[in-house]
């Protein structure tokens, strides 16, 4: 499986706005978010689903943070 | 006035797609989302491309698919998940205009006239719309674009998938009017052969017909199908949110095992007779009309009806003549596989009634009052959480939840 749900710690603004801040990769490592680039609705072929995806800055590289109804996924990386 | 632009947007083998995209695994091979064999539901619902391509349709049985495509994958169905993406679709839709008239749960019209100023005109706007659903949602939607809602859904129909069609006053004579008749809405197998004895056999010929002979021949239908064909129809894109005015309300089930008694009827017809009398009274409605349909093992149907003397929506007024109606008109010659229960001819339950000299008018009202507390008991604690005594004495049988209900398309004609 190419979709990994992880554990985020998220803020909610008052404004509504969902940002995540950092995530649990699967190994355990945690990762701090630097930025958010964009939010949209975005489908994941890779992964398998569709949610909001936040593309993200994590320690210089782009990755995408999906929120899927209630739970987060990333896409794992196939070498 | 200017000509409206009208989009039917329908997404492509729609159940499958959205399957297809949730197993990345499956990627490239055929599948079909199939119903419950357990529970004798097990036809094709809907089959991706590649499983078309072998001959695998909706509504074939397992085996007949698995003969076609012996590689074939079959998933369960997840109504939730479709209906989430139908929502997504919607509110993509919903970026271009407000009037949007879905039709069933994966086709929707469009009336995207007064948004050309700002979106662009039709085809641009489908443009975006079909982008954005493969953007976001990870699927395809065919687009066809008309005048009319006849012709945008023939136009999403001629080319598929993920292809948008634009029928003008320019082009549609050369392609629409060549089109098989039966490609019309509205045109079965029944008008098709009714149609073929004029010896009508393209949209074209019936569109050159004198009206007044499809008239005589299919009644006020003729003149429906005839203005279809021409493109004059115009009925209008219901605005979003809009409901149709509920003329009767039924339910029907195929069920776990063929019925062979009586008591298994009665468990079924008090199941479906529930469902039916508990909307009844949450739309507020009584029925003066009660309609029955069974279907027999050889997929043999009958439907019969009758009107009863007051108007009820009481579930055990409703499954006593669901059952006195059984009685009469089924010798059970076959066991049956699918029972239906419908109530029409409805009538607001407060409408001031004739009380019957010899009727219990007491009871009655008691009736009412238990079945409201059934209705609440329900709501709270769940639908099983109280039961007929006699849904215990085949819990497969009775194990039919018929308090959900599946996505039918809503008839073209609005009530």
């Amino acid at each position: 499986m190419n979709k990994v749900y992880i554990d985020v710690v998220a803020k909610f603004s008052k404004d509504g706005c969902l940002l995540p801040i950092s995530f649990t990769w699967e190994d355990g490592r945690k990762y701090t978010i630097d930025r958010v680039m964009k939010i949209e609705r975005c489908a994941s072929r890779k992964a398998g689903g569709a949610g909001i995806m936040y593309t993200c800055m994590v320690q210089g590289q782009e990755s995408h943070l999906f929120f899927e109804m209630d739970k987060w996924f990333l896409e794992r990386k196939v070498i | 006035m200017s000509e409206r632009t009208i989009l039917h947007c329908e997404m492509d083998c729609f159940y499958a797609s959205v399957e297809m995209l949730h197993h990345p695994e499956l990627e490239g091979k055929p599948l079909a989302v199939v119903g419950d064999p357990d529970a004798r539901h097990g036809i094709v619902l809907t089959a991706n491309y590649k499983a078309k391509k072998t001959g695998v349709k909706t509504g074939m049985a397992l085996w007949q698919a698995k003969q076609l495509c012996p590689e074939i994958a079959f998933l369960p169905p997840r109504m939730d998940l479709y209906l989430r993406f139908s929502g997504m679709a919607r509110e993509i839709y919903s970026e271009y205009t407000n009037q949007i008239e879905p039709y069933g749960i994966d086709e929707a019209w469009l009336d995207v006239t007064d948004s050309s100023i700002i979106k662009g005109d039709g085809i641009g706007i489908a443009g975006d719309i079909s982008k954005r659903i493969r953007y976001e949602l990870g699927i395809t939607v065919s687009i066809g674009v008309s005048w009319n809602k006849i012709y945008a859904k023939l136009g999403s129909d001629y080319n598929k998938p993920d292809a948008i069609t634009w029928f003008h006053r320019g082009n549609y004579k050369d392609i629409i009017w060549r089109l098989p008749l039966s490609d019309l809405l509205y045109v079965g197998r029944q008008t098709s052969r009714k149609l073929y004895k004029l010896g009508i056999y393209t949209i074209g010929q019936l569109a050159q017909m004198d009206e007044k002979i499809l008239e005589s021949h299919l009644g006020k239908m003729g003149l429906v199908l005839w203005t279809f064909a021409n493109g004059y129809d115009e009925d209008p894109v219901c605005a979003e949110g809009y409901e149709a005015p509920i003329k009767s309300i039924g339910n029907s089930t195929t069920t776990p095992r063929d019925l062979e008694t009586d008591t298994d009827v009665w468990i079924i017809l008090t199941a479906l007779s529930e469902s039916v009398s508990a909307r009844l009274r949450k739309h507020g409605f009584k029925c003066n009309v009660v309609e029955i349909w069974i279907r027999d093992i050889h997929l043999n149907s009958i439907t019969r009806q009758i009107h009863i003397s007051q108007p009820t929506n009481i579930t055990d007024e409703i499954v006593n003549t669901a059952f006195q109606l059984f009685r009469k008109h089924y010798q059970w010659e076959q066991p049956i596989r699918s029972l239906g229960v419908r109530a029409s001819s409805l009538v607001m339950e407060d409408v001031p009634v004739q009380l019957d000299l010899f009727e219990n008018q007491a009871k009655r009202e008691k009736m009412e009052k238990l079945d409201c507390a059934v209705d609440e008991i329900r709501r709270r604690f769940g639908y099983f959480s109280i039961q007929r005594a006699v849904m215990y004495q085949d819990k497969i049988l009775s194990h039919l939840d018929a308090g959900k209900h599946k996505v039918h398309p809503h008839s073209y004609f609005h009530g």
